[in-house]
């Protein structure tokens, strides 16, 4: 059993009295770039919501490092555990470098605000990303897909051994969908960073993860090695979908190939 | 930005432009309040005006700066800087450039508190008081309703705007019930004025600003932060629903207790953090220099009462002609630039 910093046991998350998940318990093995998976409306935002502080379990309790993350002070959290949610505002008129330094915040104070480790760590968090050429330019004119490589420098930046991500990919094409894909893969490796991120398409989280968690009416279906789990007979359960997973001519992951429509007898012309 | 660094761990980051408005803003308007303490029936010229306030004036001189004239621009610079300052974290929390007192109720609901002092009589302390706590009713009032799981933009400026509407309709309703004779010290109340104004009604305020600012400051890293939604805020380790009640209260005082002490002056908290940005062309909230702004419009636009139009107009006549004109210019040029 690999080692977990971030997990939930018995949540109960709701929505004032809506319920989405009931006894719900999960485990993010240390330095795994784990991907919750699942059809719309299955909880999985909802579960990435309470183990970023956002949301307060109805019942249970999100543990980080052994302690509830409810009863830990906001900052120190944000030094251990980062969160890029799914539509974050860019304001008016502000530039890359600046908005990639917002996310030293947790480690700055009222006489502490602009250290050297910060402008340290927001050049190399821009190098990473690929984004310290755009350093002088403003946010609002990048690409969809520059503009989330910023985001990204910004949820670096604060350099936190955790970093969740609410459907990072979402809005983007496909080249760009690959493009931040392969960018969390490289930080997954070379950072030795956990990452936990929800994501959409089934065929990217089985090529990136390498933990998977899948999802359906609030409860988890089944969690492991996409090659281990991604089946068939799952694809079926979690969404419902007919298909046959062969592998991935790239990579050798399970790839998700959706059965043609069935043709119910032909009519003569 | 100029950065400055000592070797035990401090750190402070300075905006050359934002200080360069601040200062710039701030040497303006006194300038234009030593030419305000030298305007009146017994002129003085600004070195005489110096010169009374460093202690060297006659008896004569030292009487009329000190007791008539100074209370009047310390009242101006107070109002003006609490209404910017107010006006700028509004802005800020609703995240809308419309969001000000003004638009929201607040002012409405000080002028409720003012109205119904003036409709069964009452002595200036307790108009005041009332205007002050109208308006802080009134915040609670529209904090209550726009509660849901936390205080979110949009419904605080949907609630505010409604409570503003049915304000206005009590108010018109309690216009209708003041006697006669009461009727032009509550309009002349209701523009918002500074005549007449003694260290008494600026005291209350003055005190508000001593707390209230160096708490403002304090918050104003983390409301920056609250600038990229309240997701990304909570993930940078910002407690935002404590947060936005702090500064709710901060703000609702602010202008409550403004308004207590000049009336509802309008549009100054909804400009001033407009040309703040514009001049510091820095991003986001910038709180000073919005208090700075304020500060230097009331005083330029109470001389604009007291030198350029004739009669005894009140302060509020020039801020709404001013703020009104440049709301409007606001609105076409953002819509033009697909702001909006």
């Amino acid at each position: 059993m690999p080692t977990s910093r971030l997990g939930g046991s018995g949540l109960r998350l709701a929505y004032d009295r809506r319920i989405v998940a009931e006894d719900l318990t999960v485990a993010v093995p240390d330095r795994s770039f784990t991907v919750v998976i699942g059809p719309n409306a299955c909880g999985k935002s909802t579960l990435l919501r309470a183990l970023s502080r956002l949301l307060k379990p109805a019942a249970g309790s999100v543990l980080l490092d052994g302690e509830d993350i409810h009863r830990r002070p906001a900052r120190a959290v944000a030094r251990t555990l980062g969160l890029l949610p799914q539509s974050p505002t860019a304001p008016d008129g502000i530039g890359v470098a600046e908005l990639v330094a917002r996310g030293r915040y947790p480690h700055q104070g009222l006489l502490r605000q602009w250290s050297r480790d910060d402008e340290r760590v927001v050049a190399e968090s821009m190098a990473a990303t690929g984004v310290d050429d755009l350093a002088d330019r403003l946010v609002d004119e990048l690409s969809g897909g520059q503009r989330q490589r910023v985001w990204l420098a910004m949820a670096l930046a604060q350099q936190t051994p955790l970093l969740l991500l609410d459907e990072p990919t979402t809005y983007l094409d496909i080249a760009h969908q690959v493009e931040v894909l392969d960018l969390c893969a490289r930080l997954h490796e070379e950072q030795g960073r956990t990452l936990v991120a929800v994501l959409h398409d089934l065929n990217h989280a089985a090529r990136y993860a390498t933990h998977l968690i899948a999802m359906r009416d609030g409860r988890v279906v089944a969690a492991g090695e996409p090659r281990q789990i991604v089946t068939a007979d799952l694809v079926k359960e979690v969404f419902g979908l007919p298909c046959r997973v062969i592998d991935d001519p790239e990579t050798g992951t399970p790839l998700v190939v959706p059965a043609a429509r069935a043709r119910v007898g032909t009519v003569a012309p | 930005m100029i950065v400055i660094r000592t070797a035990r761990r401090l750190s402070l980051r300075l905006h050359p432009r934002a200080l360069a408005v601040g200062t710039a803003g701030l040497l303006l308007a006194l300038a234009a309040g030593v030419l305000a303490i030298g305007h009146g029936d017994y002129p003085m010229s600004p070195a005489d005006v110096l010169r009374t306030l460093t202690g060297g004036g006659s008896p004569a001189e030292e009487f009329i700066v000190t007791e008539l004239r100074l209370p009047r621009l310390v009242t101006a610079l107070a109002v003006g800087a609490a209404l910017g300052l107010a006006g700028a974290v509004f802005q800020s929390l609703v995240r809308n450039p419309l969001g000000s007192p003004d638009v929201l109720g607040f002012t409405q609901g000080a002028a409720t508190g003012a109205l119904v002092v003036v409709a069964v009589g009452g002595s200036s302390a307790a108009l005041a008081g009332s205007a002050a706590l109208g308006g802080i009713v009134t915040g609670v009032l529209i904090y209550l309703v726009a509660w849901r799981r936390g205080v979110h933009g949009y419904r605080l400026v949907l609630v505010g705007i409604g409570m503003s509407a049915i304000l206005t309709g009590v108010n018109g309703y309690l216009m209708t019930r003041v006697p006669l004779m009461s009727a032009s010290r509550a309009m002349l109340w209701l523009t918002g004025s500074l005549d007449g104004r003694g260290w008494s009604d600026a005291a209350p305020l003055l005190a508000a600003l001593a707390v209230l600012v160096p708490v403002l400051l304090a918050c104003a890293p983390a409301l920056r932060m609250t600038e990229l939604g309240d997701d990304a805020a909570s993930g940078l380790g910002v407690n935002v629903h404590r947060l936005r009640m702090l500064l709710l209260a901060a703000a609702v005082l602010l202008v409550a207790l403004a308004a207590a002490a000049a009336g509802p002056v309008s549009f100054v908290a909804l400009t001033a953090p407009h040309l703040a940005r514009r001049l510091t062309r820095a991003p986001g909230v910038n709180l000073l220099p919005a208090a700075v702004i304020g500060a230097l419009i009331i005083v330029l636009a109470d001389q604009v009462t007291l030198r350029v139009l004739p009669g005894q107009l009140p302060v509020g006549v020039v801020t709404g002609v001013i703020g009104g004109g440049y709301l409007a210019w606001l609105l076409a040029t953002e819509r033009r630039a697909g702001r909006l």
